[in-house]
């Protein structure tokens, strides 16, 4: 059975939101867009803040009619909104129910790593301390549907890495769905495993994450989450792709055999006809694929180990002699890889 | 750089500061120090402090128990007619006392549209308290509830807590300092009540005389004790001043 079905559709003076979402258990959906896109309302009317007719279907029930204390769901807003007269232990324990709730909260703190902040109150929790806790009331409450607004954009690099991995480890945890809006290539492809991409309330484009940001279907979007996304595994201060191949970046794991996943800009990967003598670390040969213009850039995808796409003007199509088919050399500088370990 | 202020306002300003401050040092100054325990501790002085005390304890909780729901409705609900139900609230701000009470009376008095045989009782006294203190604690609770996170409210309905459980464990924490600043002022405005407690409850010692009515009987019999109970008055409305300092907002 599918575990959400959804039919959106919120109005709000002269915006109006149209968004179909269906979902199974375990999916990570992100959902991505420009501000003012909708992004939040989706969130806000799968938990039952914003009034929308549906049907909202979860587990085979319409829960549409229903209101937000009623829906087996949990969301939790970009600061996290932890309640700031309570203490830590209590703000998890504020959805269990009383007898219980305690001993209950403790153990979600525990299983998030923020047990020793049980007796803070929020305004002496870090941002990072402070989106784990959210995320343990969130869990606590064994939703169904975990609704994540942007939970790491409030975050320095540091705590942003860190409540990232955590995130993904719960996640993976998580039976249930979870719809997660950002707008971090990063943070979406190391989190996400579907893209829902929205532009004035509207589904602009929807699929695998990975299809998503290495082909947007347009400019806003490819600046927003397009994206080269390449999967391995730390080997001799060097990522060993599954698909062979290996990429360095400036700032990488120590640790041999950790599994870690690298972003790069297409912009940031550069084409030759011949194998290239310059100073960039990751060299490696290719087939062109497709060309494709996409708002006055040419998107060059390409066939190799690893597969990714380039970004270039049409121009540098016209130098090179670019055609589908072709044998060409890619190269990224080691410092254009943002490394996340998984 | 520093503003230097032109004669043509400094000089009205300082009328201003005279006209404020002359009267509460001329209390100080004429209050009859030496017998003052004696006039404060006399058996009528004791009598109206007692029933002041009582009736303005009255008046806060009367206040509380319809002014927040009140303040609730105002900030939280859209419904047509809202501008006059505020206005509505603002009524005995502006109202004169007297006006209040003479209002009071043609409503709950004996021959009354809601006739509740109270007039001249201490209930009385109460309700024409809560009648002048209940604007102060709506507006003040009503501004926090305006300018509260409404995301708090919307977290812990997610979190399964029912519209009144919300209020209860969240919305009304969050607001604790502005309820007490609202309290504060509510209970100081009612301690002081006059006119509209003179006119629907009168001033029977014992029942209805409050220190306000009973400093004015008293300037007439002994201006000493009218001065020494004025000296009171002014030492709790300091100290409420004290206890706020600043933290009251009006809505908006």
């Amino acid at each position: 059975m599918t575990a959400l079905q959804a039919a959106l559709s919120v109005r709000r003076g002269e915006f109006q939101l149209a968004v179909d979402l269906r979902a199974d258990d375990r999916d990570v959906i992100a959902v991505v867009g420009p501000n003012g896109a909708g992004k939040s309302t989706v969130l806000r009317a799968l938990a039952g803040l914003d009034r929308c007719p549906g049907p909202v279907v979860i587990d085979g029930t319409d829960v549409s009619r229903r209101s937000a204390e009623q829906r087996p769901v949990a969301w939790v807003p970009q600061r996290g909104a932890l309640f700031p007269h309570l203490s830590v232990l209590d703000n998890v324990a504020f959805g269990i129910g009383r007898r219980r709730g305690r001993p209950l909260a403790q153990e979600w703190l525990e299983r998030l790593g923020v047990d020793a902040l049980a007796g803070r109150r929020p305004s002496q929790l870090s941002g990072g301390q402070a989106q784990k806790v959210a995320l343990a009331r969130a869990l606590a409450r064994r939703p169904r549907l975990l609704l994540l607004d942007e939970p790491l954009s409030a975050l320095d690099t540091t705590a942003r890495a860190d409540v990232r991995r955590t995130l993904r480890s719960h996640l993976a945890d998580f039976d249930g769905v979870t719809v997660l809006v950002t707008h971090d290539a990063v943070d979406a492809a190391s989190l996400a495993g579907r893209m829902l991409a929205l532009a004035d309330g509207r589904v602009v484009q929807e699929g695998a994450v990975d299809d998503v940001m290495r082909a947007p279907r347009s400019p806003w979007l490819a600046a927003l989450v397009g994206a080269n996304a390449c999967r391995g595994r730390m080997s001799s201060g060097a990522i060993t792709l599954p698909e062979g191949g290996r990429l360095v970046a400036a700032d990488l794991p120590a640790d041999d055999d950790v599994e870690v996943m690298a972003v790069f800009a297409p912009h940031a990967v550069t084409v030759h006809r011949e194998r290239p003598r310059g100073s960039a670390r990751n060299t490696w040969p290719v087939t062109v694929r497709a060309l494709t213009e996409v708002g006055g850039r040419v998107r060059v995808d390409t066939e190799g180990s690893p597969s990714v796409v380039a970004e270039v003007t049409p121009g540098a199509v016209d130098d090179l002699g670019l055609h589908e088919g072709e044998r060409v050399w890619v190269s990224v500088k080691a410092t254009e890889l943002t490394v996340v370990a998984l | 750089m520093r503003t230097r202020g032109p004669l043509s306002l400094l000089v009205p300003a300082a009328f201003g500061v005279a006209l404020l401050a002359v009267p509460l040092v001329a209390v100080l100054v004429k209050a009859p120090w030496r017998s003052l325990l004696d006039l404060v501790t006399s058996p009528a002085s004791r009598a109206a402090l007692r029933l002041s005390l009582e009736c303005s304890a009255g008046a806060l909780a009367l206040s509380l128990v319809l002014g927040v729901p009140l303040a609730w409705v105002l900030a939280r609900l859209e419904f047509p007619g809202k501008a006059a139900l505020r206005a509505l609230v603002l009524v005995p701000l502006v109202l004169p006392p007297v006006v209040g009470g003479v209002a009071l009376l043609l409503a709950f008095g004996r021959h009354g549209l809601l006739p509740l045989h109270i007039a001249f009782t201490t209930r009385a006294a109460i309700l024409a308290e809560g009648f002048v203190a209940l604007p102060f604690l709506v507006l003040s609770v009503e501004g926090a509830l305006l300018a509260m996170d409404r995301e708090y409210e919307e977290v812990a309905a997610t979190l399964g807590s029912g519209p009144f459980a919300t209020f209860r464990r969240v919305t009304m924490p969050l607001v604790a300092p502005a309820l007490a600043a609202g309290s504060a002022l509510a209970w100081a405005r009612a301690l002081g009540e006059f006119g509209a407690t003179v006119t629907f409850a009168g001033s029977l010692p014992g029942v209805t005389q409050t220190l306000p009515t009973e400093i004015y009987q008293q300037l007439q019999n002994d201006p000493d004790a009218a001065v020494a109970l004025a000296v009171v008055l002014l030492v709790v409305s300091v100290l409420v001043l004290f206890v706020l300092r600043g933290r009251w907002r009006i809505a908006r």
